[in-house]
């Protein structure tokens, strides 16, 4: 078991690769009631073609099958697995994104058996007919509420904008008819290929004794058997680097519109200090365009083109990268107008070394905010670590993060043809 | 279990709670006052003007700017309601210096600026700017509005509309759409010093703190005008028999229908039942392994989420589910049926034990982030009962099936809202 220490942080970490290739991350946190467990596979709903273990030909799957999977896995042949969780005092739960799929539970007592449970319930699929078509109905109600909501539609939208090609434009959870098709013999298939330990990680934050809990997990992972790992061969979609749809308006019984502009990046780093530094030197330069204490927020807001639903966000996986700014607004089409203006007329030498600076402080707060929460550090490890990167390094990348960093990044994205506008208009006004 | 240190201070009552847990500290100061008509929207509208200036950053962004220099600390303000109280929240978190390279008295800037925020708020000529109350006069009908669009938060509205008309419950938190034209940088001015006189101040820090420092700091900087000696606003809910139960039906261009039961419980956190009542809840609906996710989701597949909440302070029970519309009378039937077998003991003791170990993960787990200490604690606050986390622990553990069948027994179906689509029932 390795052991990294984090001065500047008050934060030990200690790692270690089972046999069968898992990685496994504790970090003891003893001032918590709380222990927290996320157990995830790098397999998400961009992965909807790839060589199935064993077999040599693509195979294209139907969408939403990763998040499918995700609900029947906590389904056994004696019962579901909640049940089992809330015997044990603890509340579990799960979350498909575009690349991975996450397991996780969460309590105050009976640890040892929790984690078993979690490892022992991922590592043991249980699917058949009955209980795919079942569930069915509650998924297809799952997708009926995005369905009705606007602010879904409308980062579901901006997104189909942006890309071409790319999975990533399609819903997570796929839809109604899509999800007709999904049979037990499929999710086998997937879970075989994507399920591997060595394609997972275990990451375990609380007042436990990382000593004991190895040992544990060293034990459990033992006593299964697993075939050797593979590469997994996923399919890797041509891209352009222009956006799809420009402009897309869409009609729903809303009183206030909504918009959104994105910003699709053209290279994407895959992994590494570069990745992070990509990644940071994006949201730094959102930051500094758009946060609440940029001209622009000010200038909009006092205007009544914005309220306090105005956000952005950056999101970065292998494959593909992009920006999203916007919110609810009484004038759709001058708020797209304006937000289209900034990202087109920045000048990075607008960004003073001073400005820089003060970004960098509000983001290390920040970072150090998110490390109140278990949850955060979990998930985003995860992420991080599935990029070859590590999140307890954020703080000194963002330390690091100069003028040009920025200035590439603009020079990057900020491009007409880069941009796509969708939003939300009342029904009504169409 | 947690240290809570409460000292007064000009009337304020400051909630000392020293931890080594995080790595930022967080300062939240609570405003309380009778949720009441002629004051929900003004009341609804203070925070966001208190949050757009200060008489030393008078405007937004130079506010935000000293945030950001202040290592991003943040500022948020948030309206609730508990009971038929309106409680106005502001909370202001900042690094905790020892974690940074550079050396900044930030907890010391942070009490200072939260006082700024409440006492030397950005003023022209004796009351607020004008333009900062129309601009935030203007972002309060967006935030009323936008309920409309949000159809889950939509139902939830409409029925305790429905339920709680005459009540003051029924008052939207963000207070009334009609009220807003009509308030002038002088009329909320005035209700201002009404509030920083006669509303019930909490202002609670939890962090790594010194705690004879702390309090130091907080005296220098909270000064409030006289007021008079803690005005305990205690608003007793009335006991309200149900005589018919009302069903509402409402159509709108949904594609998943909205089925929303209130139920009343005559049961609120002041009384010795409501461990039970938390029993209760918890077996029904609150959770992952209740009857209603059970029965609703996992048994008929007619729903995504199927669930049920309480809102303590008034005695209610909500049960919330997303449906096909077509599928109504079976939720509903489903729904009958699991209060039914509540009311007739009908759970296992399996059920129980789970149930109750659930909650008291949950509770605990609740204690871990700074917000969910403030607001388990500020239940104290809200009612004349004083339950202490270990109380809450092991009255949990003591709740008999015998008292779950008898609070069942209360629990009086009130109001049935359904949000359907144009061709639904």
């Amino acid at each position: 078991m390795e052991k990294i220490v984090y001065d500047q942080l008050q934060e030990q970490l200690y790692y270690e690769k089972m046999p069968n290739g898992l990685d496994v991350y504790l970090l003891p946190k003893k001032a918590f009631n709380k222990t927290y467990a996320v157990f995830t596979t790098k397999y998400g709903s961009v992965d909807n073609q790839f060589v199935p273990r064993g077999k040599t030909e693509m195979k294209r799957v139907p969408d939403g099958i990763a998040h499918f999977l995700e609900h029947k896995l906590f389904e056994k042949e004696d019962g579901d697995v909640f049940h089992q969780f809330s015997k044990q005092g603890a509340s579990a739960n799960a979350f498909t994104s575009f690349t991975r799929t996450a397991y996780l539970f969460s309590s105050t007592s009976d640890v040892e058996k929790n984690v078993e449970t979690l490892i022992d319930f991922v590592q043991s699929p249980y699917f058949s007919e009955q209980t795919v078509e079942k569930e069915k109905g509650i998924i297809g109600q799952e997708i009926r509420m995005y369905d009705d909501n606007p602010d879904w539609r409308l980062y579901f939208g901006v997104i189909e904008s942006l890309y071409h090609h790319h999975p990533v434009k399609i819903d997570i959870a796929g839809t109604v008819e899509s999800i007709a098709d999904i049979t037990k013999e499929l999710l086998y298939e997937c879970y075989e290929t994507f399920y591997h330990p060595s394609n997972m990680l275990l990451f375990i934050v609380g007042p436990i004794d990382e000593q004991a809990m190895m040992e544990q997990i060293r034990r459990n992972q033992a006593k299964k058997t697993f075939p050797s790992p593979e590469p997994i061969q996923r399919y890797v979609y041509e891209e352009p680097k222009e956006v799809a749809t420009p402009r897309r308006v869409i009609p729903m019984h809303v009183q206030t519109s909504k918009c959104l502009v994105g910003i699709k990046a053209k290279h994407v780093v895959s992994k590494g200090k570069e990745k992070l530094t990509h990644e940071l030197a994006m949201n730094v330069l959102l930051d500094y365009l758009f946060g609440k204490s940029s001209s622009h927020y000010e200038r909009l807001y006092q205007a009544g083109i914005i309220d306090e639903t105005f956000a952005y966000d950056y999101t970065e996986e292998e494959s593909f990268g992009f920006a999203i700014v916007g919110g609810d607004t009484s004038d759709p089409d001058r708020l797209s107008e304006e937000l289209k203006q900034m990202i087109l007329s920045f000048e990075p030498s607008a960004l003073t070394a001073e400005a820089l600076e003060r970004v960098k402080k509000k983001k290390i707060g920040a970072f150090l905010r998110a490390l109140n929460s278990p949850e955060y550090i979990a998930n985003q490890f995860t992420r991080y670590a599935f990029h070859e990167t590590s999140l307890f390094e954020v703080a000194k990348v963002l330390q690091s993060l100069t003028v040009d960093d920025v200035r590439e990044v603009v020079d990057e994205c900020f491009h007409e043809s880069q941009l796509a506008v969708c939003q939300i208009v009342p029904k009504a006004s169409m | 279990m947690i240290q809570e240190h409460v000292t007064t201070i000009q009337g304020v009552r400051v909630h000392l709670l020293p931890t080594d847990k995080y790595k930022t500290t967080t300062l939240v100061l609570k405003l309380k006052a009778p949720l009441a008509k002629e004051t929900v929207t003004m009341r609804a509208l203070l925070p966001y003007v208190w949050q757009s200036g200060t008489a030393n950053y008078p405007t937004m962004k130079a506010l935000r700017t000293y945030l950001d220099d202040l290592y991003g600390a943040t500022l948020n303000v948030d309206l609730m309601k508990k009971g038929e109280h309106h409680v106005m929240t502001i909370r202001l978190d900042v690094a905790n210096e020892k974690f940074l390279s550079e050396q900044m008295p930030l907890l010391h800037e942070a009490i200072s600026l939260l006082s700024d925020i409440v006492l030397r708020p950005a003023l022209e000529n004796g009351r607020f700017f004008s333009q900062i109350v129309e601009q935030e006069k203007r972002a309060l009908k967006q935030r009323i509005q936008s309920v409309y669009d949000d159809k889950m938060r939509y139902a939830n509205l409409r029925l305790v509309e429905e339920m709680c008309q005459n009540e003051p419950y029924a008052l939207h938190v963000h207070g009334r759409l009609e009220d807003i034209e009509a308030i002038t940088p002088e009329s909320l001015f005035a209700y201002y010093e009404k509030v920083l006189r006669e509303d019930e101040i909490d202002l609670y820090v939890i962090g790594d703190i010194e705690e004879v420092h702390t309090l130091e700091m907080i005296r220098s900087h909270f000064s409030f005008p006289s007021r008079s000696a803690q005005t305990v606003s205690l608003v007793t809910t009335q006991p309200k028999t149900v005589i018919d139960v009302r069903q509402v039906v409402e159509k709108q261009d949904v594609k998943q229908g909205k089925l929303n039961i209130g139920y009343r419980t005559h049961i609120t956190y002041e009384d010795d039942d409501y461990y039970a009542l938390q029993q209760f809840n918890g077996i029904f609906g609150g959770f992952s392994h209740s009857k209603l996710f059970i029965n609703v989701r996992e048994k008929a597949s007619l729903a995504y989420y199927a669930a049920s909440r309480l809102e303590s302070h008034k005695g209610l029970l909500m049960v919330m589910t997303g449906i096909e519309p077509t599928n109504y009378e079976k939720a509903l039937h489903i729904i009958h049926e699991q209060m039914k077998a509540m009311k007739q003991g009908d759970f296992t003791d399996e059920e129980m034990a789970q149930t109750k170990a659930v909650i008291r993960n949950q509770l605990l787990e609740t204690l871990d982030t700074p917000r969910g200490l403030v607001e388990v604690l500020y239940h104290n606050v809200i009612s004349a009962r004083k339950r202490p986390v270990e109380e809450w622990l092991a009255k949990i553990e003591d709740v008999s099936r015998e008292a779950v069948i008898r609070v069942a027994e209360k629990v009086e179906l009130d109001t049935i809202y359904f949000l359907t689509g144009m061709e639904g029932k």
